[in-house]
């Protein structure tokens, strides 16, 4: 024994090679980086990096065109609260495309929660807190349906919202009529369905609760994403599910909690869609899925899973809304908007490519 | 689609061969198509519900269709199709593509049916044998007018908000908008534009989509342009709701004078609370009952529809709605409007 020990020391005859040879550890830079590429791994690795410098530079441009009329505390915070409800279903949208699937129901998931919330309480007359909390059942009873058709079905997530936003949105027509419930008789009768409408002003800055709750669930899930290890299953599963199985991962189980988790965002936003327009409308929120998917691809997150930051989605919904009211400002027709959107969601995508050839 | 078309063409003509060999035996039997935007909006839905009482009471079998969303035209193309095959003696129709679904319509016509426009005119209106619609300019013009007569001598000094339906400026959004203008004694220019006027007192349009979120959003971008507004035409009851909880939000829902036009019950209630100040109402069982009536009497003597006096289509009347009357505005009181309304 202590004479293999004393040998070990000893490099033995066939070894001595390996004094001559590269001490490094293994490296997979080749090469010197050019300083395209090194923009190109500096995107790659801070996803949220080019809608952030999207943002402040329009924000940018539109103050120096406008002025205070738009560069001020009051239109700031009001773009804030007119994304807050994109940025709620954008957060649902955003974990589910990490995973390389796709939710279009996310909207009629949102409209049914805050119409089953409006009409436990008026029709049935049961506590709104206990209304409310119906409406997350309902929120999470549609998203477990995604998740289960998606991961023990077998079917592709396109496919399975496509046919769910359909079921839901006639569910909502079918159970409301259509009826709206009026902000005043919420207010008179069921004050805590409008709880998100509330909101803190600090100078002229307007925080509605609706927002706060928003920004924050945002940077919520994304801890969870980097520092957990469901949130960083998330990514694998989305990465390569397959790779994922094999290191462990329970794919199916993580895709259905996915969805679930989604759903009940999505009821979230139910409620303070309640809060935003005063009243429930089941005619209101028809194209938050179109809007999310816009918010999260302009936010760099990749439609084909497992890259992204749920920050970028945050700005890519910001960036919509500050096109939206600056546009609005100067005067243009609102076709321009959504031409300026276009372009933005192409050029997204473009980026996106580009960035994955780091990872090819 | 083209073989779609062909095939419904094929059976319609087959099924017109059958008619004209049974229609002479017996009146009885004769068949109408409802053909609306979407089977969920509360107006469609009273539509509906007026044409089938009335299609009961006059022994007329209604089969009913419509659009999955507002603007699926071609949901409305196959309704139509459908409706030519079955040998239906008229249709009822609010297009959702008042000019694209001309050609399919005139198929119909062609096979010998009644088709009446219902609220929403054609492009170009003699495409359909008749309109049965509210006056949307005469709606526009009395909230207009009574916008004007209740601020009295301010009216001069207003700042006027306009939230309109979408982009693309359909007609009845047109008639709404200059209507109100009309009322409220502003030069519109070409009556036919949104947006070509100068009177200073306009702070500026913006779309709401007919609801409460667009209606909120629109009002915010229009105060971030002028916080002093006074005056608000909304294009329908929702966007109204959604205006206030964005003026609401900033304390200023006391000054500001909201109208609207359509007469639901929600937005009823909605003037009896002081939210909307008045609002145009229109009756769209009316509409529907009137159509139904028109075509059993063109199935029973051939006679089709002529419209109201003095207008290209027919008026099925418009009362505007508020609890606070104006001198020289004829209006109804809101008892009198919920007795009235819809959805």
């Amino acid at each position: 024994m202590s004479e293999a020990s004393a040998n070990a020391r000893q490099p033995q005859e066939f070894e001595k090679a390996l004094s001559g040879s590269d001490t490094a550890v293994a490296n997979f830079e080749v090469s010197e980086r050019s300083g395209l590429e090194k923009v190109q791994h500096f995107l790659h690795a801070s996803p949220a990096a080019v809608p952030l410098i999207v943002l402040v530079a329009s924000l940018l441009v539109f103050a120096v065109i406008i002025g205070g009329r738009f560069f001020s505390a009051f239109s700031m915070t009001l773009i804030l609260q007119q994304v807050a409800i994109v940025g709620f279903v954008g957060a649902a949208q955003t974990l589910v495309i990490l995973t390389a699937g796709i939710d279009l129901s996310v909207g009629a998931i949102m409209v049914l929660s805050s119409v089953v919330m409006g009409q436990f309480t008026f029709r049935y007359g049961l506590p709104a807190p206990l209304a409310i909390l119906c409406g997350f059942a309902v929120g999470a009873a549609c998203g477990w349906l995604n998740g289960f058709l998606v991961a023990r079905m077998r079917l592709p997530p396109f496919i399975v919202t496509l046919g769910t936003w359909q079921i839901v949105l006639a569910a909502n027509f079918l159970y409301s009529a259509n009826e709206t419930i009026r902000a005043q008789e919420i207010e008179a009768q069921a004050p805590i369905l409008q709880f998100f409408g509330q909101s803190v002003r600090l100078g002229s800055a307007v925080f509605t609760y609706g927002v706060i709750t928003m920004v924050v669930l945002v940077l919520i899930l994304w801890y969870v994403l980097n520092h957990t290890a469901w949130g960083r299953h998330v990514y694998a599963v989305g990465d390569d599910p397959e790779a994922a199985e094999l290191s462990g991962v329970n794919v199916s189980r993580m895709l259905i909690s996915v969805y679930v988790l989604a759903g009940l965002i999505c009821a979230l936003a139910g409620w303070a869609l309640i809060g935003r327009i005063g009243s429930v409308s089941p005619t209101s929120g028809q194209f938050a899925n179109i809007e999310s998917i816009t918010a999260v691809v302009i936010g760099g997150v990749s439609l084909f899973g497992g890259r992204g930051s749920i920050l970028g989605m945050l700005f890519g919904a910001l960036i919509v809304g500050v096109f939206s009211l600056a546009l609005r400002l100067i005067g243009t027709d609102p076709q321009w908007t959504y031409l300026l959107i276009g372009t933005l969601i192409i050029a997204a995508v473009a980026v996106d490519q580009w960035i994955r050839k780091v990872a090819g | 689609m083209k073989k779609s078309v062909l095939r419904a063409a094929l059976l319609g003509v087959s099924a017109l061969g059958l008619a004209a060999v049974s229609a002479p035996a017996s009146a009885a039997g004769v068949s109408a198509c409802l053909i609306t935007k979407t089977d969920t909006n509360p107006f469609f839905v009273k539509m509906k519900e007026g044409a089938t009482a009335k299609a009961k009471e006059l022994g007329v079998d209604l089969k009913s269709y419509a659009g999955k969303i507002d603007g699926d035209s071609e949901s409305q193309v196959a309704a139509i199709e459908s409706c030519i095959a079955d040998g239906a003696k008229g249709i009822l129709i609010t297009a959702s593509d008042t000019a694209g679904i001309v050609p399919t319509l005139k198929k119909a016509r062609d096979a010998g049916m009644l088709v009446i426009a219902l609220d929403t005119p054609l492009e170009p209106a003699d495409a359909a044998d008749a309109t049965f619609a509210t006056d949307n300019l005469l709606a526009g013009e009395l909230i207009g007018k009574w916008a004007a007569a209740t601020l009295g001598d301010k009216a001069k000094d207003a700042k006027i908000a306009f939230l309109d339906l979408t982009p693309s400026q359909p007609t009845v959004d047109v008639l709404r908008d200059q209507g109100f203008m009309k009322g409220f004694g502003i030069d519109t220019k070409d009556i036919n534009k949104i947006g070509d006027e100068d009177d200073p007192r306009i702070v500026g349009h913006d779309v709401t989509n007919g609801n409460e979120e667009g209606g909120r959003q629109a009002m915010e971008n229009l105060l971030q342009k002028d916080p002093s507004i006074n005056v608000v035409h909304t294009i329908n009851e929702p966007a109204a709701a959604g205006a206030y909880q964005a003026l609401k939000a900033v304390g200023m829902e006391n000054n500001v004078l909201i109208v609207s036009v359509d007469g639901g019950c929600p937005g009823v209630k909605n003037v009896e609370a002081g939210v909307i100040g008045a609002t145009s109402q229109q009756y769209p069982l009316q509409m529907a009952a009137l159509g139904i009536e028109a075509i059993k009497k063109f199935a029973d003597t051939g006679e089709k529809p002529s419209p109201t006096e003095g207008k290209t289509f027919v008026d099925t009347g418009v009362n505007l709605v508020t609890a606070k009357p104006a001198p020289g505005v004829e209006s109804i009181d809101v008892k009198e409007g919920l007795a009235k309304c819809w959805g």
